[in-house]
Formats: structure tokens, sequence, C-alpha cells
């Protein structure tokens, strides 16, 4: 087999992957494409090791060693993404990446916080704005 | 094996050919179609459960393509670790999320065109950069297989014995870190039960989904209403 197949195959299943972890904003669809994006390079690693094992007499079998690494470390990261996202979405009632923007966590007006976000969820921006920055002026006033 | 000198380089040229593709290529070739497609529809559409389940082609194609390639041992670790659970994971994490059945107007974001940019230019570059690169390289699929559970279980005890050990303890790392994160949120919701305590990473979605099942149950049809 020509040797460009797969590479090319996993060049742009990576690009794939790419355009999706740009492009979208719900969290669970960027944790997909870089699923997509991790499977590109395991299709680039095991067709080099195809092509390498039958060059060399001895070899380690690196690629597909490596293959198997990262699947195992695909599916430890995909656990903690999900349990941060479902984190996330529990303290801000959104799985939106375009709408976290802070990075601390609003502890005084969690709940009220995510239950307008929650019931909201097409709402406007300007919203979540003014809730996170009372949010913000809360906590500041609790630490002071 | 006669051709075992005329494995890698151009002066394989003569018995290999563009013009004329073995079985294996074809084959590669529609199921590398077929995953492509999947892949594409994923990141592009705009419901979120298709996604999900358009993953599944996808990577199942990629399974198959590892099957052409003689690993089968990868082949099968992928269906059951990607298509088995992954997607699964995926699935239960869109449904705890509380994603919309049917389309939802904003799953792009507003800078789609320059993630299209951005995307099609690296294929270009990376197309363009490894088909120069490997004109004249050709795998040999005869033979024994390269990927065979035998020959990969050998090497992955022989010489990846030490890499292999590190990566239990990072799983066992990131079991315990799902629970943590996950048991953290449950103290701030101040309702945590006693028996969740020995909650398992297998049992925290379903112990997660019986605590936003309430507010799943009264917002869907406040964002139907909105939407």
């Amino acid at each position: 087999m020509h040797l460009a197949y797969p590479a090319v195959l996993s060049a742009l299943l990576f690009c794939t992957g790419l355009y999706g972890v740009l492009a979208r904003r719900n969290a669970i669809l960027v944790l997909m494409s870089v699923e997509l994006m991790l499977n590109a390079v395991n299709l680039n690693l095991v067709a080099f090791d195809v092509w390498l094992s039958k060059a060399a007499e001895e070899t380690l079998h690196s690629g597909q060693a490596l293959t198997l690494f990262t699947i195992a470390i695909a599916a430890a990261e995909i656990g903690i993404g999900l349990a941060i996202v479902l984190a996330v979405h529990r303290n801000r009632g959104t799985a939106d990446i375009d709408r976290l923007r802070d990075t601390a966590e609003g502890h005084e007006s969690q709940s009220s916080d995510g239950a307008d976000h929650s019931d909201g969820s097409d709402g406007s921006d300007s919203d979540a704005h003014t809730a996170a920055q009372a949010g913000r002026a809360g906590k500041a006033e609790a630490t002071a | 094996m006669s051709s075992a000198s005329t494995v890698l380089t151009s002066a394989a040229g003569e018995t290999h050919g563009f013009l004329s593709p073995t079985g294996v290529e074809i084959a590669f070739l529609l199921v590398g179609l077929v995953t492509f497609g999947a892949a594409l529809v994923t990141v592009t559409t705009k419901q979120l459960v298709h996604a999900a389940l358009w993953l599944v082609v996808a990577l199942g194609g990629l399974a198959v393509e590892y099957l052409l390639l003689t690993a089968e041992f990868i082949a099968w670790v992928q269906v059951l670790i990607y298509v088995g659970s992954v997607v699964v994971l995926l699935l239960f994490g869109l449904m705890l999320t509380r994603a919309p059945i049917g389309r939802s107007p904003d799953a792009d974001s507003g800078n789609r065109w320059a993630a299209l940019l951005v995307a099609v230019a690296a294929a270009a570059a990376l197309v363009w950069v490894v088909v120069d690169a490997f004109r004249t390289t050709w795998i040999d699929l005869d033979g024994p297989a390269a990927g065979s559970t035998e020959a990969t279980g050998a090497s992955l005890f022989q010489n990846w014995v030490l890499p292999f050990e590190a990566l239990s303890v990072l799983l066992l790392a990131a079991l315990v870190g799902a629970i943590v994160l996950s048991r953290k949120t449950k103290a701030e919701m101040s309702s945590p039960p006693v028996n969740s305590r020995t909650a398992t990473k297998s049992s925290r979605p379903v112990t997660e989904s019986s605590q936003s099942v309430p507010g799943a149950r009264t917002n869907p049809a406040e964002q139907e209403g909105a939407s």
C-alpha cells in the first residue's frame, strides 16, 4: 500500500478536528473534535510503524505501543474533561465556552446565577456579564 | 520474500503503480472516504447527539483502517475503548448538560469562517508536504502481520514495561481526579448522601443524573418556548 493514503487521511482528519476545536461552542463538541485529532495521530503512528517494522530487522514496535498509550491517555482525558465540563455546567448553568470568560468561581451568587443562566440559556450575553460582575463584586466584599 | 530488498525505495516502482491500485488500497480509500465524511459531519452538524453518533462512524472506520494496515490489536482496542466507552461518555455528557434535542442554532461559534480558513490552510499544507515527502514510499503488507496481538504484546512487555506501569499510575490519578471533581461540587451543593462517598468512576454519571434530573425536567419546556 502506498504510504500516502494513510498519511493524507490522517492529515485531513487532523484538520477536521482542528476546525471543530476552533469553530464549536459547546464544550462537549470541542472534546469530540479533540478525539478526532488524537485519532488522526494514532493512524499516523500505526501506518509508520507498519512501514518501519518491515524495513528494519529489529524494531521496538514503538508506533503501536505509543498508539496504545495515546488511546489510554485519551480515555483519561475524556473522563477528566467531562467531569470538568459537568462541574462548570453545574456552577454556571452553561457548557458554552464563549460565555465562560472569567477564571474565578462565583461562590456567593452561585445558585441564583446558575438558575438565571439555565432559565435563559438563549438569552443575551449582557445578563451573563452583569451577573458575573455582581458575583465578582460580592466576592470582593466578602474578602475585604 | 524475494522482494524484501525492494520494499521501501523507489526501486519497487515497477511493481507498484498509481494507476493500478491493489485491492487493499481501494478498500482503504473507500473506508477512508466514509471516515472523513463522517468526521466532517461530526464537526459541522447542528444536532449535538447526531454529532456523537457520527463520531461512532468515524472511529469505527478508523478501526477498519487499522485492520487493513494489519494492526489488529490496535483495531480491537479502538473498538473497545473509543466506540465502546468514549462515545458513551460523550453521550452521557451531552445528556447531563441538557443538550437540546433537535437543531441548535448556536452550535457553531461566530468565528467559524476564520476556523475554516485555518483548517483548510493547514490541510493544504500538510497534504502537500506529506504527499511530496512520501511519494515513493510503499508499505509491504505481506508476510506476518506487524500488529498482531503476539507481536504487540511481546514488544509491549519487553521494551515498554516502564511506560506501561507509569500509564497505570496515570489512569489511577485520572480516576481519583474525576471522583474529586465530582465530589467537590456535591459538597458545594450541600446535599451529599453518605453512600456516594464510595462512588466509583463508573457510577458517577448515574449519581449526577439523579441530581440534575429535577432541573432538567422543568427547563426544556421553557427552552423550547424561548426558541
